[in-house]
């Protein structure tokens, strides 16, 4: 990607790391995503009494081309959700998804024909919010999650090996129905 | 040298090539269209757009800046409510429908209520204190639409202070909201048999509040926005619609009010009360974009009237139907671990009454009985005539449920609108169209 | 054009949940009430004798009458839709020049006469409804489209096309609105499942609304 892609992984690479965690999440610019009642309590937040743009995310970036973050509020229709992949392969990495409310993470109330169950079937979601809709607090709590995670974000070969540890995490995790004893 | 991008190059259609554009290399396809000489030009705007009010994909053949055809997709927000909504009781259908059109979901509520009141047979059963409560909230959701109007459409316009300012007032309103229901969006507040609880206490003083700060705040607005030249120009003589194109098209509502036609179900053909409370119908003559700002306005203004007449008239009574075998929930209240059955409620059902206990278990498993029939309710939303189709076939669970939306039919004037029109009208337009896409596609 | 969804086995019952055969007799009825004797009170009596004056065919064409619930209904033979249509809306003492609602209804147990499309007609004149219910058999879904008397009629009828199948003759361009354009089968049909996915949780599975234990 950059000049900091490059760097060898060392004492440099770690202090360009949190450099560039710093700058990308305390101005992460949102695309313009809101489908349904979600997008007005995405709305509501960027309006003045919960305001985000003290947050850094002072823009709601109507192109995806200038976009970092999309935050998939409401639920995704099987015929937007072509469009939804559409927009964010046209966004520039370093890009995250958040995926707002129960509709986008899970499917929501909506278990049918129409709706696809969880945008995580179409797009890669790094920070899952529910909530049916999740309040202004709620999402900035969210996003200030998806903050922590950003600033710990490898970059180089760290990164590399990152992403192979998380593999083969995700290959030897205990699928959802077999983790016994939890329900009371 | 053209690199090959998956959503971008040129192909060859029965009309001719086509060029899809969303980045790339200019150069390439200006070189390449010089050799084109037809000037007929197809414009997609959305289904992400910022200024197309949710996920409405608007297809324009262009010439020039002036659009010669438009053409809508809609659909991109399709949940299958109303088939949904055959797979669950009476009561529960409720909270599939309140998220259909999500910025007046009380509305839907009432409408589908009373569908199945009427199909019950207790609409006159339906006790007064659950009628006063249903109009105020109905009110002001009413106001809180035409907020929501005024300000994603001043945003779209240009003025973006309008957004602050309406949300501002509108987050009064979704306090209320949350005060009296618990939430601040998509509430399943009101069921079939009247309210599921009771107002809070500090709930009418706090709505009180708001009635006295409101009508100053609407002045606001009008000072920032009624006189400002931009705004007259971008929205005066914009989006004409006569009277007959409105009753053809199906269109009501606040456009119906704005091309001159003063109709109001709410004063035409009355439900929950309407004919006992005191209060206008705006209209206006022009029927253009700035006719239907004004209506708007002047709507949120009456709408302040209406809740102050009923907070007057809220007197101390039951909110749910007497008959015990229709009303659920009864008797909720702030418990220990949050809301639930109140504990005498449970001591009743447990301890007391056999029947209640049986009441209540029937209720909250199968449901209530329907008898069979269809109606069909319309009432007032903010948007237009909004109808409810209800077909029962005895069961407990709805046979159909059909939601004739406003912003469904209201899209259909968007060619008869825009076709003759700047691209920068067709923004305006659609904004003073006001439609709600999850309404529109349900 | 009405055919099953293409490889979806029919996994949800006929009726909405309802497994009983109590549930099958009352749909019948919805769909096939007798007709109410005269006088029908209010202005229903006003309206028929209107529609008596104005239409002389009248009696071929509506083939029940039924008031409800204090609306009126009438069901109308497919055929002579148009016309009554048009002397509804255009006839001095008629007047109604809104069609409200248009929406079909899908009776899988009503054998020959399987698909209801619903017209909900105001007359803002004399401030008036009435409702015309039209019955095809899942066979030959053809109904005549209205779309000429009233315009308002074009995304509704699309959305009924779209959603039960019923293709209206003479709409300038009947396609799916709500559905992706190449979606087999007609999702509001009593026939096509809900098409839910079991949802997991930890420890269990539970299965989709329309697979779910149910108590009526």
């Amino acid at each position: 990607m950059g000049l900091e892609e490059n760097l060898p992984s060392g004492f440099l690479l770690t202090s360009v790391e949190k450099l560039a965690g710093t700058a990308r999440k305390n101005s992460l610019w949102p695309a313009s995503f809101g489908l349904a009642c979600c997008a007005i309590e995405m709305m509501a937040s960027g309006a003045g009494r919960y305001d985000l743009a003290r947050f850094g995310m002072e823009v709601f970036r109507a192109s995806p081309r200038q976009a970092d973050l999309m935050i998939v509020a409401g639920r995704v229709s099987q015929k937007m959700a072509p469009v939804l992949r559409q927009i964010y392969d046209q966004m520039v990495e370093p890009k995250w998804v958040l995926a707002m409310g129960v509709c986008a993470s899970s499917g929501g109330m909506f278990n049918n024909y129409a709706i696809v169950q969880g945008v995580d079937h179409v797009v890669p979601v790094d920070m899952y919010l529910p909530g049916c809709p999740p309040r202004p607090e709620m999402l900035m709590h969210a996003i200030l999650e998806l903050h922590e995670r950003i600033q710990v974000m490898k970059l180089g070969p760290n990164a590399k090996k990152q992403a192979q540890e998380r593999e083969i995490d995700a290959l030897e995790a205990v699928p959802t129905h077999e983790m016994k004893g939890l329900l009371r | 040298m053209t690199t090959t991008d998956p959503y971008a190059g040129v192909r060859e259609t029965t009309e001719g090539r086509v060029y899809t554009v969303t980045g790339g290399d200019w150069d390439d396809l200006a070189a390449d269209v010089t050799t084109e000489h037809a000037e007929r030009v197809v414009v997609n705007m959305g289904p992400q757009h910022p200024s197309t009010h949710g996920v409405l994909r608007l297809i324009l053949e262009l010439d020039g800046e002036t659009i010669t055809q438009a053409r809508l997709a809609i659909g991109y927000l399709h949940t299958g409510i109303e088939k949904n909504c055959e797979y669950r009781n009476f009561t529960q259908a409720v909270t599939f429908l309140t998220r259909a059109d999500y910025l007046s979901p009380l509305f839907t509520e009432t409408g589908y209520s009373m569908a199945v009141e009427k199909l019950l047979g207790i609409t006159d059963e339906v006790p007064v204190r659950a009628q006063v409560i249903r109009v105020m909230m109905m009110e002001l959701n009413r106001i809180s639409s035409h907020l929501v109007w005024l300000g994603t459409g001043g945003l779209e316009v240009g003025a973006l202070s309008a957004m602050l300012y309406a949300f501002r007032e509108r987050e009064l309103i979704l306090d209320i909201f949350e005060m009296v229901t618990g939430l601040r969006m998509n509430h399943a507040y009101i069921r079939p048999g009247g309210v599921i609880q009771d107002l809070p206490p500090g709930a009418v003083e706090k709505i009180r509040e708001f009635v006295q700060l409101m009508p100053g705040k609407v002045d606001e607005y009008s000072n920032l926005l009624t006189g400002q030249p931009i705004w007259i120009a971008r929205l005066q003589g914009i989006g004409y619609l006569d009277v007959n194109a409105c009753v053809a098209l199906g269109v009501t509502g606040p456009l119906l009010r704005a091309a001159g036609l003063p109709w109001d179900l709410r004063k035409s053909q009355p439900y929950c009360g309407y004919e006992t409370y005191e209060f206008d119908v705006p209209t206006q003559q022009e029927g253009d974009c700035f006719a239907r700002f004004l209506v708007r306005l002047d709507e949120i203004r009456e709408s302040v009237k209406i809740v102050e007449q009923c907070l007057d008239r809220l007197r101390p009574g039951p909110v749910m139907v007497e008959d015990k075998k229709i009303a659920w929930p009864a008797q909720l209240a702030l418990g220990a671990d949050g809301m639930g059955n109140s504990l005498d409620h449970i001591r009743h059902i447990m301890a007391t009454s056999m029947e209640s206990l049986i009441h209540h278990f029937k209720l909250v498993t199968e449901g209530f009985h329907v008898p069979p029939g269809q109606v069909y309710v319309p009432i007032e939303s903010p948007r237009g005539q909004l109808g409810v189709h209800l077909v029962s076939d005895g069961g407990t669970k709805p046979y159909r449920v059909h939601l004739r939306e406003p912003s469904f039919v209201n899209l259909q004037a968007v060619p008869a609108v825009c076709e003759g029109s700047l691209i920068a009208d067709v923004i305006a337009s659609v904004a003073s169209l006001d439609p709600v896409m999850g309404g529109c596609d349900r | 054009m009405s055919d099953q969804p293409v490889g979806q086995p029919p996994t949800a019952p006929v009726l909405s949940g309802a497994e009983s055969e109590v549930g099958a007799v009352p749909a019948q009825a919805t769909a096939s009430a007798p007709s109410t004797p005269r006088p029908y009170g209010g202005y229903f009596d006003e309206v028929a004798d209107a529609l008596a004056q104005a239409y002389p065919g009248v009696a071929q064409a509506v083939e029940r009458s039924i008031v409800d619930r204090g609306e009126l209904t009438l069901h109308v033979r497919r055929e002579k839709l148009r016309d009554l249509a048009q002397s509804l809306r255009d006839d001095q003492d008629l007047r109604f020049e809104l069609l409200a609602s248009l929406s079909g209804v899908h009776y899988p147990t009503d054998a020959g006469r399987e698909l209801h499309v619903v017209y909900e007609l105001t007359s803002m004149t004399h401030n008036r409804r009435v409702r015309l219910e039209v019955a095809a058999p899942d066979d030959d879904p053809h109904v005549p489209s209205v779309v000429a008397v009233w315009p308002t009629a074009d995304f509704q009828e699309r959305e009924t096309w779209d959603m039960f199948g019923v293709i209206f003759d003479g709409h300038p361009a009947l396609t799916r609105i709500m559905m992706p354009d190449d979606w087999p089968g007609h999702p509001q049909r009593k026939d096509y499942p809900l098409g839910g996915i079991a949802v997991e949780y930890k420890g269990a599975t539970i299965p989709p609304p329309d697979e779910r234990r149910q108590y009526a």
